[in-house]
């Protein structure tokens, strides 16, 4: 068994949308194989028959998300039959579990390239859709009637740390858009879209070539009116919060050695992983402690971490995150371009737009050696992936002994 | 330019089924031009099983989003379909209901005027064809400066095969985009050649279209291409064909041959209109190849052969799924076995389509075991043959060869739900043969016959099952011809009918009930038909003038020629059959007698080159009489022979309605839809009236209303 370094060849994703918006009419699987086939047109090396595993994720995995996604979207995507494929399933951190399963496979010399992807439609599939939860979880009080509610989660955390008021979840959540809006002003995020083609029966086709729900125009006012609709009083709103969102997401995995034999780009080069639980009705605090065992794991500390990419379910999770590790707020490292509050988080499908975007951020931080990307995951769980910056042009022999 | 928006349904014809032209803009910044794209989706809200469809709404629709298009600040239109459809051509529904010159301009007219704002407006256009493109469907994709296709559409200008044109553009810009002799292909040769469609890399290959991308991206591929257009990155160079004068000539030559081939000589209109059309594209300006499409489309419309094409499509679309007089479907019998007697050829045909449709074993026998050796060679010859043309899988030609077996052993038979008999036309040998099978098989299992000529009843006769027996005439090549008659005998239970329907319809073919009278309907109105060329002949007639009465018609081949394909053998077996049946209209004739006896088998002797030329041995063997008639004569006693035998037919009930027989004719002999199968067209000559007094459909119906 060899160790092998597994890089992250290519990301790209669909433009996001809002569920029952952009793409009603339009199915999720052919969403998430228009982003694969964009994935391979601008990655014209890759030869498709040497694939050795397609793993697609999706948080509800029946109707145009089932018939086992993975290999469903490959037969549909034109990838040879020789290629097998398969469904992952860990909620929201489905593509970032897709990532991270197929680089141990690469990792133990098992694959040579694989694809990973994800996708969620919300407007098809909305949350919690045949959804049928042991009773014994409320008879035996194994966990309270707010684990369950992805936004009661979020409140609970503004209850566990209520110096993490309101104000700084708008605060941040503002700033989220306003990165988004200097990005897409500058095209920044458009080089990773793939435009998608929709159909609504009673408007007809068109093509999807941006993200539907950014509100570039928003301000502190207009967020502190909105409603709290998962309490009275609450904090959690749907300014301060990602939104229900449909879209798909896909990259290219390889082991060093191969995308160096075959000529492909390496935009990330995976360090190590981990994942953690916490209590169901705190998830959004799970990034926490699955970013302080990957770390351990990797052998860095978080000060060696010079650019974040949290996925952002709501804010006070990543204010959470941030918090804990006494990073501030609007720390000009965490998700350069905005995140999830503004161009929003079709579920299984985050996790590789958070890589995507890391990917352009070592890009234009070659001072930077390490970053991270991890996100919360609904029943108590978080992801967290490092990477190391291919692009890194500093000293090699200092901090850190990641392999 | 004006747009006539005045256009009413004509009176009775059925409410149009609207496509819809759904109008949204594209963002073509993503796509590396700074602009936008407007996109027309043609939808008539219906599933693919409806296409779309253009009528006067549609039309005027589209036009209003072409306006709005026009006006917005895209830098581009571009059209597009619905999921697996690009749009079938123009609503043939109301058609049928035109009663005025004016109307048939009018409809004529506002295609032209909607669609040629593609070509004459500022901005550039295209039509992104993303499924089936079908005569006017093409049409307004011809229409536009640029097209790109989905790699499985298909496409094709059907209009001479229904017996129109390309009347709203196609015959006028097809020439001029691609050439004459690859249009000729298009509009003559593939419309008459059983209406065969262009997949998407041959549409490609002839240039009609620019660019062909597949279906799981195909929206955003062609995208794409409008963008690298708009952007000049890429160009599409245009080849100006006019001033090849041999090119046109050779394709006016074609389109001329593929008619004369299609209706055996018959000058038929609107192939002719079509080749007149395509010689004038040469010259003539768009506005001027439009007009003179107007002026031909309305005589074809307001014509009685176009109104009993119509009315012939509409009976074979309809009938294929409906059985006319079939009992409930669920009355049918599971069948899971089945036998075929005989293992000649058409026995092994028999088996063949059976066992590659219904999937179950198949026995077969025959006298000895090299008979059956010969059958089961056949068999699995062929679908190895489907094998290597790609048209069956290995695995499935496997499998279907493990379900065929043959015995000389009638006891494989036991167990058989329907057994169908080929074996030679004697009477006396299929009754012995249904009896011996009665001793083998349960009550229930099906006995079909496959005669041609011969009672069922008599077959059923003296059986302790009678009602089990049924007629199941298929027309050769079987694979091919798509009609197959069913006769009941008055005994004949209704679950024996129901399983011979959906035996008939696993096996994809439109079917007659009939009840059982001497060789049913095609194989008697052909017999009578013939009976009348042959007997003029007889009577001294020379045989070329005799032959050439029926030419007029357009029938796929002179009587002459049938008779080389049916064989003298079998038409003298039938008529003899038919003239002990029905009397002294069916005569012997003895020159078919001495042919017979001489092993003559055909009149004509094909040459290495294709042509025909007659039988020096066949011309030798006529008897003739001193009594000749012209070609005029000859013609009329066999349309009058036709009337009578048909009313004769309605009047004993063989079949229910005049329709059933004209289905008859256009799928059991493949008679030209422009006659309407026959009756139409008796109707039409006067034959009809001055024959049996009245017509046999009333005026409208596959004629102009009078």
């Amino acid at each position: 068994m060899s160790v092998n370094r597994v890089v992250l060849v290519d990301a790209v994703r669909s433009p996001f949308g809002k569920a029952g918006s952009l793409y009603t009419g339009t199915r999720a699987d052919d969403i998430v194989v228009r982003v694969m086939r964009g994935l391979f047109e601008r990655n014209p090396k890759l030869p498709l028959d040497q694939i050795d595993d397609v793993a697609i994720a999706a948080a509800t995995q029946t109707g145009d998300q089932g018939m086992n996604i993975g290999r469903s979207a490959s037969l549909l995507a034109g990838i040879p039959h020789t290629v097998p494929g398969y469904s992952v399933d860990r909620w929201c951190a489905g593509a970032l579990t897709a990532v991270t399963t197929l680089a141990g496979a690469i990792s133990m010399g098992s694959y040579d390239i694989a694809i990973a992807g994800g996708v969620e439609h919300m407007g098809n599939h909305p949350m919690g859709e045949l959804m049928d939860p042991n009773p014994r979880y409320l008879a035996e009080k194994l966990v309270e009637s707010d684990a369950l509610a992805m936004g009661n989660t979020a409140e609970r955390l503004h209850d566990k740390f209520p110096h993490l008021t309101k104000q700084r979840a708008d605060a941040y959540a503002l700033a989220s858009q306003q990165k988004t809006a200097e990005a897409y002003a500058v095209g920044e995020i458009q080089r990773d879209l793939i435009p998608v083609a929709i159909r609504n029966p009673e408007l007809g086709y068109s093509i999807a070539t941006v993200d539907e729900p950014p509100r570039p125009g928003t301000t502190m006012e207009a967020l502190a009116g909105l409603k709290t609709p998962f309490r009275a009083a609450g904090r959690v709103t749907p300014g301060n919060a990602a939104g229900l969102n449909d879209g798909a997401t896909a990259a290219i995995l390889a082991s060093e050695a191969k995308a160096k034999e075959l000529g492909l780009p390496v935009k990330a080069i995976l360090v190590n992983f981990a994942f953690a639980g916490v209590e169901p009705e705190i998830m959004g605090y799970g990034p926490v402690p699955s970013t302080i065992k990957a770390l351990a794991k990797a052998g860095l500390t978080i000060e060696d971490i010079g650019l974040f990419e949290v996925n952002e379910a709501f804010a006070i999770q990543v204010l959470a995150f941030l918090d804990h590790f006494g990073i501030a707020d609007d720390d000009p490292r965490v998700n350069i371009h905005g995140g999830a509050i503004a161009v929003g988080h079709p579920l299984a499908s985050s996790g590789i737009r958070l890589m995507l975007n890391l990917a352009r951020g070592f890009e234009k931080h070659p001072e930077v050696r390490y970053g991270i990307t991890t996100m919360c995951i609904g029943l108590g769980m978080g992801g967290t992936v490092i990477w190391e910056n291919p692009h890194f042009t500093g000293d090699t022999s200092k901090n850190g002994k990641a392999k | 330019m004006s747009i006539d928006t005045n256009i009413a349904l004509p009176e009775g014809a059925p409410e149009e089924v609207v496509t819809h032209s759904l109008l949204r803009e594209v963002d073509l910044r993503a796509f590396g031009f700074e602009g936008t794209l407007a996109l027309i989706t043609l939808d008539n809200g219906l599933d693919h099983n409806r296409p779309n469809t253009f009528g006067a709404k549609t039309l005027l629709e589209l036009n209003e989003r072409i306006t709005e298009a026009l006006a917005s600040s895209a830098s581009a239109i571009a059209i597009t379909g619905k999921p697996f459809i690009f749009a079938a051509g123009a609503d043939l529904s109301a058609l049928s209901f035109l009663t005025s010159t004016e109307q048939a301009i009018a409809i004529g007219k506002l295609g032209h005027d909607v669609f040629r704002r593609l070509h004459e407006e500022k901005k550039p256009t295209f039509a992104f064809i993303n499924g089936l493109a079908l005569g006017g469907g093409l049409e307004i994709g011809l229409h536009s400066d640029y097209r790109t296709i989905s790699a499985t559409a298909f496409t094709a200008l059907p209009e001479v095969f229904l017996g129109l044109i390309p009347g709203w553009g196609g015959a006028t810009i097809l020439p001029q985009l691609i050439g004459p002799e690859k249009a000729v292909q298009v509009i003559m040769v593939n419309a008459l050649n059983n209406n065969t469609m262009l997949k998407a890399k041959e549409a490609a290959a002839l240039g009609i279209v620019d660019a062909i991308f597949e279906p799981s991206d195909f929206l955003e591929k062609s995208v794409q291409f409008a963008a690298d257009i708009l952007s000049g990155k890429k160009k599409i160079e245009r080849v100006d064909h006019t001033g090849d004068q041999a090119a046109w000539d050779n394709a006016l030559a074609t389109g001329r041959a593929a008619m004369n081939k299609k209706y055996g000589g018959a000058q038929i209109a609107a192939p002719l209109a079509a080749l007149e059309l395509i010689a004038g594209s040469r010259t003539a300006s768009r506005g001027e190849g439009f007009a003179a499409e107007g002026a031909l489309m309305k005589d074809l419309v307001m014509s009685d052969p176009l109104r009993a094409s119509l009315y012939a499509f509409n009976l074979i679309q309809k009938k294929r799924k409906k059985v006319e007089g079939a009992p409930k479907a669920a009355l049918a019998r599971k069948v899971k076995k089945v036998g075929v007697v005989g293992a000649g050829l058409m026995a092994s045909q028999l088996a063949l389509i059976i066992l590659r449709n219904l999937k179950v074993p198949v026995v077969i026998t025959d006298l000895d075991q090299e008979r059956v050796d010969k059958g089961l060679t056949y068999i699995r010859g062929e679908l190895a043959k489907l094998v290597e043309k790609r048209r069956m899988s290995p695995e499935t030609a496997t499998r279907l060869s493990a379900l065929i077996t043959g015995s000389t052993e009638k006891s494989i038979y036991a167990g058989c739900d329907f057994i169908i008999e080929a074996i030679f036309e004697e009477l006396s040998l299929k009754q012995k043969l249904f009896n011996e099978l009665e001793g083998i098989i349960s009550p229930e299992c099906i006995l079909a016959t496959n005669t041609s000529s011969l009672s069922v009843t008599k077959m059923s006769e003296g059986l302790k099952n009678p009602e089990r027996v049924i007629g199941f005439h298929f027309f050769n090549p079987v694979a091919i011809m798509p009609l197959l008659e069913i006769a009941r005998t008055a005994a004949t239970d209704d679950p024996t009918t129901a399983t011979a329907v959906a035996i008939g319809k696993e096996l994809k073919k439109t079917m007659v009930i009939v009840n059982d009278s001497p060789a049913f309907v095609v194989n008697r109105l052909l017999t009578r038909f013939m009976g009348e060329i042959t007997d003029a002949i007889d009577e001294g007639t020379p045989p070329d003038v005799a032959d050439s009465a029926m030419l007029p018609l357009g029938l796929p081949m002179s009587s002459l020629q049938l008779l080389g394909l049916v064989g003298p053998g079998v038409a003298l077996h039938v008529a003899e059959t038919l003239h002990e049946a029905l009397g002294e209209r069916y005569k012997i004739s003895p020159t078919m007698q001495a042919f017979v006896e001489k092993g003559i088998r055909t009149f004509y002797i094909k040459g290495a080159d294709g042509s025909h030329s007659v039988n020096p041995d066949a011309l030798a063997l006529i008897k003739a009489g001193n009594s000749p008639s012209t070609t005029e004569a000859v013609r009329l006693r066999a349309l009058n022979a036709l009337a009578q035998e048909a009313k004769m037919m309605l009047d004993e009930g063989v079949v229910a309605t005049p329709a059933e027989i004209d289905l008859c004719m256009l799928l059991g002999c493949g008679w030209p839809i422009h006659l309407g199968g026959i009756l139409p067209y008796l109707d039409r000559e006067g034959i009809s009236e001055s024959v049996t007094g009245s017509r046999f459909h009333p005026a409208g119906v596959a004629s102009l209303p009078r």
